[in-house]
């Protein structure tokens, strides 16, 4: 039994053995050099996996040699591939950066905590991509979302605020997974299986009401995981009193991995030959998609708050996804996962920069950020670059994912979708230019309510800040991986679902 | 000797390594502009090496790298390119010179930083010359836009900001919001957006010919750059930005990266037969032809003679949009030598407003009475870039408004000659007039003695002239502007490829 043969599990093995060690080590450097470790070997083993992936195509593990579709099987095709070395590539840039900003946003005696939780919650978003069970899915689901609930309150010694932010998250997460499983179990009991690529094959002209019921219940419960407008009143709140690096890790990978679920469960659980699929797409993912493009992004221009202008940016960008697969073309499915990717590195970096500023003038408002751009240059133009990538400039990844997306639209006939694009991505240069303005231009006043910045972050934040910078860049004019692979992945998917490749 | 296609990714190339260049001279001004003259010199070189190489019929053109399936940053230079080519790198050495006066002249601070902009600015025109296909265009046509703001908004005070914000405003919401849809559309349905000779539209017609008017529209509007009526507003705000770039950047290279844009979708992408055809351009021909006479009726009440120029370029620049609009040779003709003839008039202009304010910082037409007679080089090439811009022979303005003329009469649209003719006649009275009052009228009184004529530095009997430097360029490019009317056949052979000529 060689490793390579088990290379699968490795992304969960690994860290979730991890996660528990590091709360017996002493505090300090200790457990935040263990959870790096491990988001190294994590990533390196996701990039084993998506390599075996794209070279001889979907792997299937049963887990502990009990064959699906009685055991739980991981099962790894382009798709999940993608997202997997997403989540552990963001989390292999995020926890080195975490340390400075953690030791000032978290109580210091809970940093073992912190980053075994933080660990677990990037366990759980490693799990719910990889397995091809869906009650797995639920449960990697709940893993993540414990461990993110109390990540969450650990902003509390900042702001006490983080305190009902997590608890109302905890109350909506719960309803979200509790919906998903009631879906899960109406499934199950219309055709006794759990196993993904099993539940489709039984599937298989059960249009029935509880089917359709459990299909209902999926997309609402995924739905308020992954912030669908107007599902997503949770999400400013948890995003603005989250310690910063933890809405910078969340923000690029847990909405994310949400969003693929739907992708899953829409194209390679059910398929186009069910009606209420189609319908799904066109009264419900279209229209919200659209309105959450439209009424967050203009929320997110009156924000004084810049985390929670970003936070609302974030329920923006999950409407351009959900528009992308909403059209249920190859294109469209294209464009929705190469931005799932793209704006995971915008984000991740913008909210990066954030932290950088809070560690040094100690508050995220707006006011915060005045003439910033003497006092640490290095990290606005962070913030400059990644700004500009949200609001799709070209050489940058946000304009690889407009080009796709509008493309996708045009292509599928929904030109005025292709122009509602466009137009959102006006708002986000409206708030993207407000805060770059007084980044920019403005003298920071002189009232003494805010600290001014004396130096530059830290290395040890820049360094991996400007990684995801150079990233945003890199895939803004290579699309090799991004592109290619997600067009592959997503010929795969229509051809599973049966809709025209 | 360099190979044209090695020249091209080289132009891209050296403005960046100048700024680079630049940067590290920070703290040695001499030497900084020395690296800004010589990447400005051997850029010229590469773009004239580009210029004989399309002269011989050669097409010389370089793929960087595909980005996404079917879509590379590649470039081919053809005989408009080069032209805009050798037109904008030229001018960037002359404005360079005159900078180094300007700046200096007038103490400007953030010297390094207003050198490196510049050096990324002309990087990103000569790109937009190049550029093989929409895809490209749009990448350079943006990094434009964003490396001459911190120029717009050099000053860094609160005016400088709202213009700056109403520049970045405009130009990002056009090139964003209608622009990029357009190539995206054009792409979606064609497969393509490779400049291609004759056009691409025309093989699909059938999809096409529905939305050509819109698609048009989307290209037209969202070419900002082109400063047609209504989305005009961003270059009178631009003129906050020191002098010298309003002469290079608000008078050459951005607004004609714009203008030359929407001759290259004319030509290339949609065809002037296709547009004839369907007669998609009419509207936008009317739509130019108004911009031009109300650009010039709003600057015949601008006082501000940075303003009055301004809304002056405005009008000038729809000359050229209604060249491609009207879908004949003439007409694309007429709107190319445009750009090069209203590129050495209205930089004349502009730096002789600028050598106005460094030597007695003067900014109202109305101040400016009686300071020919101080002044008489300045207003000299002013008189001279004034006759360019209204078409008057022996200046090479001339030429441009007599093809348009032709162009207009092949078309068949008699009112386009009188709406040109209208507009000569309305820039005889808020050009000329400037230097005539300058050399023939008293001093306002109580102003008898021009004041603050601490900038002046040649002072020669009564003459009180701004330092050489400022004062060379303009009449340099003046000596231009009249040599051009002699080299127009020439010209004309040159760029005949563009209509389908041998």
């Amino acid at each position: 039994m060689s490793i390579v043969a088990q290379l699968p599990v490795l992304p969960i093995v690994m860290p979730i053995m991890a996660a528990p060690i590091t709360l017996l080590l002493p505090r300090g450097r200790a457990p935040h050099l263990w959870a790096c470790l491990f988001t190294w070997l994590t990533f390196a083993a996701c990039i084993a996996l998506f390599r075996e992936v794209a070279a001889t195509g979907p792997i299937s593990y049963a887990l502990g040699d009990w064959a699906p579709p009685i055991g739980i099987e991981y099962r790894i095709d382009l798709a999940n591939a993608l997202v997997l070395l997403l989540v552990s590539g963001i989390a292999s840039v995020v926890f080195p950066f975490a340390y400075r900003s953690v030791q000032l946003e978290v109580d210091q005696r809970q940093t073992p905590l912190f980053y075994g939780a933080l660990l677990i919650c990037m366990t759980g978003l490693l799990g719910v991509t990889i397995t091809g069970d869906a009650f797995n899915v639920f449960v990697f689901l709940e893993i993540s979302s414990l461990s993110t609930y109390a990540l969450i309150a650990m902003g509390a010694r900042r702001d006490r605020r983080a305190l009902t932010a997590a608890f109302n998250y905890l109350v909506m997460g719960t309803i979200g997974a509790t919906f998903f499983v009631i879906g899960i179990g109406l499934l199950y009991q219309s055709t006794g299986t759990l196993n993904m690529a099993d539940l489709a094959q039984q599937l298989i002209g059960q249009d029935n009401r509880m089917v359709q019921a459990g299909f209902a219940f999926i997309l609402v419960g995924m739905g308020l995981k992954l912030a669908m407008f107007p599902m997503h009143l949770w999400l400013p709140n948890a995003y603005t009193y989250a310690p910063s690096a933890v809405t910078a890790f969340l923000a690029a990978t847990a909405t994310k991995v949400a969003v693929y679920v739907i992708i899953r469960f829409f194209f390679s659980v059910f398929n186009f030959d069910f009606a209420f699929i189609g319908a799904a797409f066109t009264y419900v993912l279209l229209p919200l998609g659209l309105a959450g493009m439209f009424v967050a992004s203009f929320v997110a221009v009156f924000q004084e708050d810049v985390k929670r202008m970003l936070a609302y940016s974030s329920v923006a960008q999950i409407g351009y996804m959900l528009l992308g697969l909403s059209f249920a073309t190859v294109e469209g499915l294209t464009a929705s996962l190469v931005h799932i990717f793209n704006h995971a590195l915008m984000k991740a970096a913008l909210f990066m920069a954030v932290a950088c500023v809070v560690l040094r003038s100690g508050s995220h408002s707006i006011h915060a950020f005045a003439g910033l751009s003497k006092r640490m240059p290095v990290t606005t133009w962070a913030f400059i670059i990644s700004g500009l990538s949200l609001i799709g400039v070209p050489l940058t990844v946000g304009f690889i994912s407009k080009w796709y997306l509008l493309n996708a639209a045009f292509a599928a006939g929904h030109w005025y979708a292709g122009f509602l694009i466009v137009a959102s991505s006006l708002i986000a240069l409206a708030y993207i230019g407000r805060v770059a303005e007084v980044m920019l231009l403005k003298e920071p006043a002189d009232d003494g309510k805010f600290v001014l910045p004396k130096e530059e972050a830290p290395l040890s934040m820049l360094v991996p800040m400007w990684i995801l910078v150079a990233a945003n860049i890199y895939f803004g004019v290579r699309t090799d991986l991004t592109g290619d692979i997600a067009t592959r992945a997503a010929e795969a998917l229509m051809m599973m679902a049966g809709g025209a490749p | 000797m360099i190979s044209p296609a090695f020249a091209i990714p080289l132009s891209l190339a050296l403005p960046i390594a100048g700024c680079f260049a630049i940067w590290l001279l920070d703290k040695q001004p001499n030497l900084r502009e020395a690296a800004t003259l010589i990447t400005g010199a051997l850029l010229f070189l590469l773009a004239l090496i580009v210029f004989g190489a399309v002269g011989s019929g050669a097409q010389p053109g370089f793929i960087l790298f595909e980005v996404i399936d079917g879509l590379p940053i590649s470039f081919k230079a053809e005989p408009l390119g080069a032209m805009f080519g050798v037109i904008a790198s030229g001018l960037w050495f002359v404005d360079s010179v005159y900078s180094i006066g300007y700046m200096r002249g007038n103490n400007e601070k953030h010297q390094t930083r207003f050198y490196m902009s510049f050096a990324v600015a002309i990087s990103a025109a000569m790109g937009v010359a190049y550029a093989a296909n929409l895809f490209t265009l749009f990448i350079f046509y943006e990094v434009l836009t964003l490396s001459t703001f911190p120029l717009v908004t050099h000053k860094g005070d609160e005016k400088a900001a709202k213009g700056g914000r109403i520049y970045l405003g405009v130009l990002m919401a056009t090139s964003i919001g209608l622009l990029l849809p357009a190539i995206v559309w054009t792409y979606a349905i064609t497969g393509t957006t490779e400049f291609t000779d004759g056009g691409i539209m025309a093989a699909h017609s059938e999809a096409v010919g529905p939305i050509a008017g819109v698609l048009l529209g989307l290209y037209a509007f969202g070419i900002g750059k082109a400063a047609l009526m209504p989305v005009h507003p961003w270059l009178p705000n631009a003129m906050v930005a020191p002098t010298p770039v309003s002469a290079f950047l608000h008078a050459v290279a951005v607004v004609k990266a714009g203008v030359f844009s929407i001759l290259k979708v004319a030509v290339y992408v949609f065809g002037i037969d296709f547009l004839r055809d369907t007669g998609a351009s009419i509207p936008f021909m009317w739509i130019a032809a108004g911009s031009i006479l109300l650009a010039s009726a709003i600057a015949m009440h601008k006082d501000n003679l940075k303003a009055r120029l301004a809304y002056s370029t405005v009008s000038q620049l729809s000359y050229v949009t209604l060249g491609a609009m009207l879908a004949t040779s003439m007409g694309v003709m007429g709107g190319a030598m445009q750009i090069a003839a209203h590129a050495l008039g209205k930089m004349t202009l502009f730096m002789c407003a600028g050598a106005i304010y460094t030597a007695h910082h003067k900014t109202l037409v109305s101040e400016m009475r009686g300071l020919g007679r101080v002044m008489p080089f300045t207003f000299g090439a002013f008189f001279l870039g004034a006759m360019s811009i209204i078409g008057l022979p022996p200046m090479a303005g001339s030429w441009p408004k007599f093809f348009l003329m032709l162009g207009a009469a092949d078309a068949g649209q008699l009112a386009i000659i009188a709406v040109l003719m209208i507009s000569s006649i309305l820039n005889v009275i808020y050009l000329l007039s400037i230097p005539v009052q300058a050399f023939y009228m008293n001093p306002a009184v109580g102003d008898a003695k021009p004041q603050g004529a601490g900038g002046a530095s040649i002072q020669w009997g009564a003459l009180k002239e701004a330092p050489i430097l400022t004062l060379a360029p303009p009449l340099f490019t003046a000596t231009g502007a009249f040599l051009l009317f002699f080299f127009a056949d020439p010209l004309y052979n040159y760029l005949s490829p563009l209509i389908g000529g041998q």
